[in-house]
């Protein structure tokens, strides 16, 4: 009786010829001149199908609308086990997925790969070249960050430039009444429906007609046709591992990039396109107003059609790559230009906008801090909004975080916010809060203050403090009396007050505060123990002076 | 390399994300609603967290008095299949209508199919406010 292996591969045989398909594939006749640099098809090959795997992961934790994209993804990057790694490994496989295509494109221009009769090999190469970048394209809005927002602004704007089909362009990616909802679903759409069933069939058909011509012979071989495996095969596989390596370094160590959630009304953000589109960003720069589809439409697709009709162009026989200096002197230009421009667009990207600075010294101490403002990080405490937002730099969690929100925002912009946040950023998935509005000034003051260096002071305020000055903002002190410099002068300023009086004076003082100052207008104030005990230790613990105040 | 997408995919796929602790206490209501020894349904919202969405929520609570200063708190879903019961005042037990589950006012289970006694929330009074924290099912373990 026959093994069971040899049984069921008979069996396969028969039934799919599976086994002859892979013995021909493997023992296929490749010229003696095949060697490493014929790897970099098979690494973009196995670039798309790992893309296709950790985006088909990424969409089972994706929800596909704006806003919530941006909620999904955070929660993929923050609460998802191996979700920040995933998504680093699609976001850089794209790169990477692009140095490979380009490489294996200019390998098979170097050696004249592409003459006859591998044409349509060539040309359905640049095909998916162009499908490779719709991937990059499409993909880079799908975070719903601010960079994927304006980036996708300035793009679909560019797309509705273009000659008499403009205007049809951008109602097809839904953007002519601006990037939102329709266009998010159309990107997306493309990103995981169109673009990899038409990139699956450009495939196909590409590997289809290497098999069916080969890989290309040097012009002169120098030995007789070796079979791909096992030398050409493990030289593929190396290169492919040694890709993975380079994949999961950079998804490991590099962390990708996610902005905060995309705000329309963001005037301050510069867009920047991903490194690989920086060349025709810096092009643009070139064509100046009216002329600007010139560098934005007509060049790029002239650039696509000349690339497309490479074959066409050169149908010279074929020659040793020192003798083709031409195809040599395009690239080397081609390098050298995209490196320049890339480099130019990197040189000249602006720092984050600046905002107003703050015109107040920046605080060490919360002693320093205004009363409305350490008020206010007693109400980012009670509204619990430390459980999606950090005050310093760093890892965000499930909101922004708030360092340089002040110089961003403006306090309207925050009180809008707080009270309805989902109406001034839509798809926030921030609640509501429930402060009244002095209390909300409190905060937007509290936010206003902070920057990426002070958030120190705040969070070493004792909780007495915190309280101590909730009160005096919630009671309007401030309307009669000075703290640190701000408020109004009807009564004594409260620095120095410790020295000034007692504290059980003070206490009395609140109860009736005509009869320990006669003829004070202050009205009587009655808080129970603990409030008291909070806002006389605050009092007493401010600095004897007020630092300098605003100019 | 198969192994290096797969053991990552295998634990984004199949552990369960880290949850961020929320405020887990939020005040029910206050025991001068409620009558001794008569289920109430209070309802309160609290800030629950549904995967990447944080949502301001219904939720409700049978609550007895059992005394002037004791508050038991039943989660409302039968201990079953997860039904919403109700508190029947002429038989005065709890009956869950979808497979006739009966509990008595004390949680314990009377008659139909349901496992164990109704889940309870626990209770923390302060003054006369009923405040609620995560619901406690068999062997204590939050639910």
């Amino acid at each position: 009786m026959k093994p069971f292996k040899q049984v069921l591969g008979e069996w396969l045989e028969q039934r799919t010829g599976a086994g002859t398909a892979i013995r021909n594939l493997l023992y296929e006749d490749i010229p003696a001149s095949a060697g490493w640099r014929q790897v970099f098809g098979g690494v973009a090959l196995f670039l798309f199908l790992a893309q296709g795997f950790t985006g088909i992961l990424l969409a089972l934790n994706y929800a596909a609308t704006p806003g919530d994209a941006f909620n999904s993804l955070t929660y993929i990057i923050t609460e998802v086990p191996a979700g920040r790694l995933i998504r680093g490994l699609h976001h850089w496989g794209a790169s990477i997925m692009i140095v490979a295509v380009v490489l294996h494109m200019t390998q098979v221009f170097l050696y004249g790969a592409y003459k006859k009769p591998r044409e349509v090999t060539w040309m359905a190469g640049t095909l998916l070249l162009l499908l490779t970048l719709g991937f990059g394209l499409t993909g880079y809005l799908l975070p719903w960050d601010n960079r994927a927002y304006w980036g996708t602004v300035v793009t679909t704007q560019i797309a509705g430039q273009a000659p008499v089909l403009g205007p049809y362009v951008e109602r097809l990616l839904g953007s002519d009444g601006g990037v939102g909802v329709v266009t998010f679903a159309r990107f997306f759409g493309l990103h995981v429906l169109v673009l990899p069933a038409f990139t699956a069939l450009l495939i196909m058909l590409h590997v289809h007609l290497v098999c069916r011509h080969g890989v290309a012979p040097a012009p002169e071989e120098t030995g007789p046709p070796k079979t791909f495996f096992p030398g050409q095969a493990w030289k593929d596989v190396t290169a492919v591992f040694a890709a993975c390596v380079i994949l999961f370094m950079m998804a490991l160590f590099v962390q990708a990039p996610l902005d905060r959630l995309a705000d329309p009304t963001d005037t301050g953000y510069i867009p920047r396109p991903d490194w690989y589109f920086l060349f025709l960003f810096e092009t643009l720069k070139f064509f100046p107003g009216p002329l600007e589809p010139v560098g934005s439409i007509l060049l790029p697709t002239l650039a696509v059609a000349a690339l497309f009709l490479v074959p066409f162009v050169d149908r010279r026989q074929a020659t040793r790559l020192t003798q083709r200096t031409v195809a040599l002197g395009v690239v080397v230009l081609a390098a050298v230009g995209w490196a320049s421009l890339t480099a130019a667009a990197v040189k000249t990207a602006p720092q984050a906008a600046q905002g107003p600075k703050a015109s107040l010294p920046p605080a060490a101490d919360w002693r320093q801090l205004l009363p409305a403002e350490l008020a206010g990080y007693g109400y980012f405490q009670q509204e619990n909004c430390s459980l999606c937002h950090n005050l310093s730099e760093g890892p965000t969690k499930r909101g922004p975080n708030l360092a340089t929100v002040g110089t961003r925002k403006s306090a309207t912009w925050m009180i809008a916010h707080f009270k309805n946040p989902s109406q001034v950023i839509p798809g926030s998935n921030m609640p509501p809060t429930d402060l009244n509005d002095s209390q909300l000034n409190a905060l937007a003051g509290f936010l206003l203050r902070l920057t990426p260096s002070n958030a120190g002071a705040w969070t070493a305020a004792p909780p007495f403090a915190v309280k101590g000055a909730q009160i005096y903002d919630a009671k309007g002190c401030g309307k009669c009396h000075k703290v640190n410099g701000v408020g109004m002068e009807l009564g004594p300023p409260l620095n120095g007050v410790s020295s000034r009086h007692p504290r059980k004076w003070v206490e009395k003082h609140f109860a009736d505060p005509a009869a320990l100052s006669p003829g004070s207008i202050m009205p009587p104030f009655k808080f129970s123990p603990r409030d008291m005990d909070a806002l006389v230790s605050y009092l007493f613990s401010l600095p004897e002076t007020p630092r300098p105040g605003p100019k | 390399m198969g192994l290096a997408f797969a053991v990552p995919a295998a634990i984004y796929l199949c552990f369960p994300p880290r949850s961020r602790k929320t405020p887990d206490w939020v005040q029910a209501g206050d025991l001068t609603q409620l009558d001794l020894g008569q289920p109430q349904q209070l309802t309160f919202r609290r800030t629950g967290t549904d995967g990447w969405k944080i949502a301001a929520e219904k939720a409700t609570a049978w609550c007895v008095k059992t005394s002037d200063r004791d508050v038991i708190a039943f989660s409302p879903w039968c201990t079953h299949l997860g039904c919403a019961y109700h508190w029947d005042e002429q038989k005065k037990q709890f009956l869950c209508p979808c497979h006739g589950s009966v509990f008595g006012i004390d949680g314990k289970v009377l008659a139909g199919p349901a496992p164990r006694s109704l889940d309870r929330y626990e209770v923390k009074l302060e003054n006369n406010a009923v405040w609620l924290g995560p619901v406690r099912g068999p062997g204590g373990t939050a639910l």
